[in-house]
């Protein structure tokens, strides 16, 4: 059996078809928290969907990154809920907090931030989801404590 | 009798602190080991706007706490648990029968939510013990395929995703298409923002939309069954698989199943976030494994589906309605609603409605009645001014058209769609512009980008939009919207391109001289688009913490420490800091 680096061989073994891509980019992705380059080789491999076939998919789904994220993902849910309750005034804040401008994540490599279509947590909007914590209702305040608290966390262990 | 308690655990619950209280709701009944208790968890009863939610049920009475937090447990574990005297002061229900909040379940009609809030969603025992799968048994050992179909045609049952199709109709298809590999699909891809109901029915019932997927299958003749569920909610994910797994276990699902030779098989597949994968047929390419573009039909799904096969993709909603008219006859389904629209509709009411969550109500109640007498009105009580129905494919519907009942032509009539269920209530303070622009940049974002009407044709509107909000808008402006929507209806091929206007233009139909105002006077009604209006300070309230002052980012106010400050309109870039920094509430918009 080929030995591969980013997926088990007992996956690889079950995972013979097109239809297998985007589970076995999942795994990848859960795992390492994006998807290298040679990680697409040997999906390529495994299903035998061409490469470029494989990396159009990777940029066509929101949930595939090709960089590595920060420890801390956080999302900020843009969805109407939120947005009628004045999420971009935390994202505002969030970005200028942690000193966003041209990427998305911080220097430290701590977080990664961005905006999301909807959560699904409407009635407590605005949201976000810092990993899979949820933390809902928030104020500018809250946001400025939460992102001061996962900071210390982060630095601490 | 040993008491019950119940936490409600659903993602609502949990970020506003659920875990914490049963966690120490543990620690209680570890300190009183003597006294007999059991400690359950549930899914969402709909009552997000109070939670986290514990229920104490003595056996005889049950007692609904709201707005629970660690020390109030305690003193509730106290009085209530260990002394029998319910804490009046934070119980909201009495026997889901009476209490302060009684109003918010007085019209609802639940059907899909039938079980949510009242059993434990990873336990099949709940399950049964309300007559679940009981529908598949007596489908598998008293009906034919063809009499599922007849009793799910005669309910008048249409598909709770939006399109409103008859379930019935579709079942029919799917079950005459030649073959014998066929498949179901249960689309949990719910991608309208501010929709929630696929959610909290998955979360906290799957497996009444498990039973729903079994039914199905038996009446077309399939033997596979996916259900598609987006990956942002891991909860829901977490509980399928669990559900299956359990129903493997005991020969429930699977091979042979209930001793029948009826066989099925459920996968869980999870979307990558794609918008456009709600739709069918783009749907069916996301399980294929490829990019998520929708295809030209027909071919309808039910003639060539997943892996080129007869599919049946019905929405969670649709799904979780059938075991119960399979138990309960299509007439008893039929007799709640309208003429053509049959049954119930779970609605997630968000924005700005006192009470915000989960509802199901039964059709042909009006919006009114939903926002009024379920929702309590308007968050302090400021003016109704409309809501959004059917997100970012759906409308706007004024107040002045608030006795409108939920039917799906009614609704239709107004330029609105039922939608998926998604219902943002908005007031005085919403910009229809805004809200309008807020949905086209959602709809320009999600465009697969095939048809290059929705591809550029939304962009281009877009771009408009954000013209109009940001005070540059053009009088001929409305004129262009109006002459590339319609464009865009007609040339794109999916549902995404085909309703993506209608937002737009329903605000435009309702809404027009807020268009007109931003446009012409330079000036938003609402008081809410920030490059329109002027950033103030209230002497009244503020208090010279000089928190403002310092955040500025072009030095604008200026003020003595302890004294009230003052904005210098002129350097004001209206970025709308100050008015997030101040901790008194004394920067205001006019």
């Amino acid at each position: 059996m080929v030995h591969y680096k980013y997926i088990e061989g007992n996956i690889a073994a079950q995972s013979g078809s097109q239809g297998q891509v985007i589970p076995l980019l999942q795994t990848v992705q859960e795992k390492h928290g994006y998807v290298p380059e040679d990680a697409i080789r040997e999906i390529s491999d495994i299903t035998r969907a061409a490469v470029s076939d494989i990396f159009s998919v990777v940029t066509f789904y929101k949930q595939f990154r090709l960089r590595p994220p920060g420890k801390y993902l956080v999302r900020l849910c843009d969805g109407t809920a939120c947005h009628v309750n004045d999420s971009k005034t935390l994202l505002d804040l969030i970005t200028d907090e942690l000193k966003l401008e041209s990427s998305d994540t911080t220097e430290d490599g701590l977080f990664t931030v961005e905006t999301v279509a909807c959560l699904g947590c409407c009635s407590i909007g605005p949201v976000i989801m810092v990993n899979e914590e949820v933390h809902g209702k928030l104020t500018p305040k809250i946001v400025k404590r939460l992102l001061k608290e996962y900071h210390k966390k982060g630095n601490g262990d | 009798m040993a008491k019950t308690i119940t936490v409600g655990m659903a993602t609502c619950g949990v970020s506003a602190g659920a875990e914490k209280v049963l966690g120490s709701l543990k620690s209680l009944a570890d300190v009183h080991k003597h006294i007999p208790l059991n400690i359950g968890t549930t899914g969402c009863i709909g009552m997000c706007y109070r939670e986290p939610l514990v229920e104490i049920n003595d056996g005889t009475h049950r007692y609904l706490y709201a707005d629970v937090t660690e020390e109030k447990l305690k003193s509730i574990f106290e009085n209530h648990v260990l002394g029998n005297t319910p804490v009046d002061e934070w119980l909201i229900l009495r026997d889901y029968q009476s209490g302060t909040e009684f109003d918010f379940l007085r019209k609802q009609a639940k059907i899909v939510l039938r079980n949510c809030g009242f059993i434990d969603p990873d336990s099949l025992d709940d399950y049964i013990a309300r007559d679940g799968y009981q529908a598949i048994k007596k489908a598998l050992t008293e009906m034919t395929p063809e009499e599922v179909i007849e009793v799910i045609t005669k309910s008048g049952l249409r598909g709770r995703g939006g399109g409103g199709f008859p379930t019935g109709m579709k079942w029919k298809f799917a079950r005459q298409s030649p073959g014998t590999d066929k498949y179901v699909i249960c689309n949990a891809d719910e991608g309208d923002p501010g929709a929630f109901m696929d959610r909290s029915a998955l979360e906290g019932d799957p497996h009444s939309v498990l039973e729903g997927m079994m039914i199905c299958g038996y009446a077309i003749g399939a033997s596979h069954g996916y259900v598609y569920c987006r990956a942002e909610y891991p909860m829901a994910v977490r509980r399928l698989k669990h559900s299956i797994k359990v129903l493997e276990g005991k020969n429930m699902l699977g091979d042979n199943m209930f001793g029948t030779n009826f066989s099925f098989h459920v996968k869980v597949k999870e979307g990558a976030g794609a918008f456009v994968c709600g739709e069918e047929t783009a749907l069916i390419s996301s399980i294929e494994g490829k990019r998520g573009t929708p295809k030209v039909r027909p071919p309808y799904p039910a003639v060539r589906g997943l892996w080129g096969k007869p599919t049946n993709i019905n929405n969670v909603e649709t799904f979780a309605n059938v075991p119960w008219i399979v138990l309960n006859g299509g007439e008893k389904f039929a007799a709640m609603g309208t003429e053509k629209s049959k049954g119930s509709k779970v609605f997630a009411i968000a924005g700005k409605a006192k009470r915000t969550g989960l509802v199901e109500v039964p059709m042909g109640i009006s919006i009114k009645e939903i926002v009024f007498d379920v929702c309590g009105g308007i968050k302090g009580d400021r003016k109704f001014k409309a809501v959004q129905m059917g997100g970012p494919s759906g409308g706007c519907i004024p107040s002045s058209h608030a006795d409108t009942k939920i039917d799906y032509e009614e609704i239709m009539k107004l330029g609105a769609i039922m939608g998926s269920g998604g219902m943002i209530v908005m007031d005085e303070t919403t910009c229809m512009v805004e809200m309008a622009r807020f949905f086209l940049q959602f709809t320009q974002n999600e465009s697969c980008g095939k048809c290059t009407s929705c591809r550029i044709g939304t962009l281009r509107m877009l771009e408009i939009l954000e013209r109009i909000v940001a005070g540059e808008g053009r009088e001929e402006d409305i004129a262009t919207l109006e002459h590339l929507s319609g464009y865009i209806k007609q040339a794109s091929s999916c549902g995404l391109g085909l309703t993506a206007p209608n937002p737009v233009l329903t605000t435009l139909k309702y809404f027009r001289e807020e268009y007109e105002s931003h446009i012409r006077d330079k000036r938003c009604l609402s008081h809410s688009c920030p490059a329109l209006v002027q950033f103030l300070i209230n002497p009244d309230k503020c208090t010279g913490c000089t928190l403002c002052a310092k955040g500025c980012p072009s030095k604008a106010i200026t003020g003595e420490k302890k004294k009230p400050h003052l904005i210098n309109q002129d350097l004001c870039i209206k970025c709308g800091k100050c008015h997030t920094t101040c901790n008194f509430d004394a920067i205001y918009k006019d």
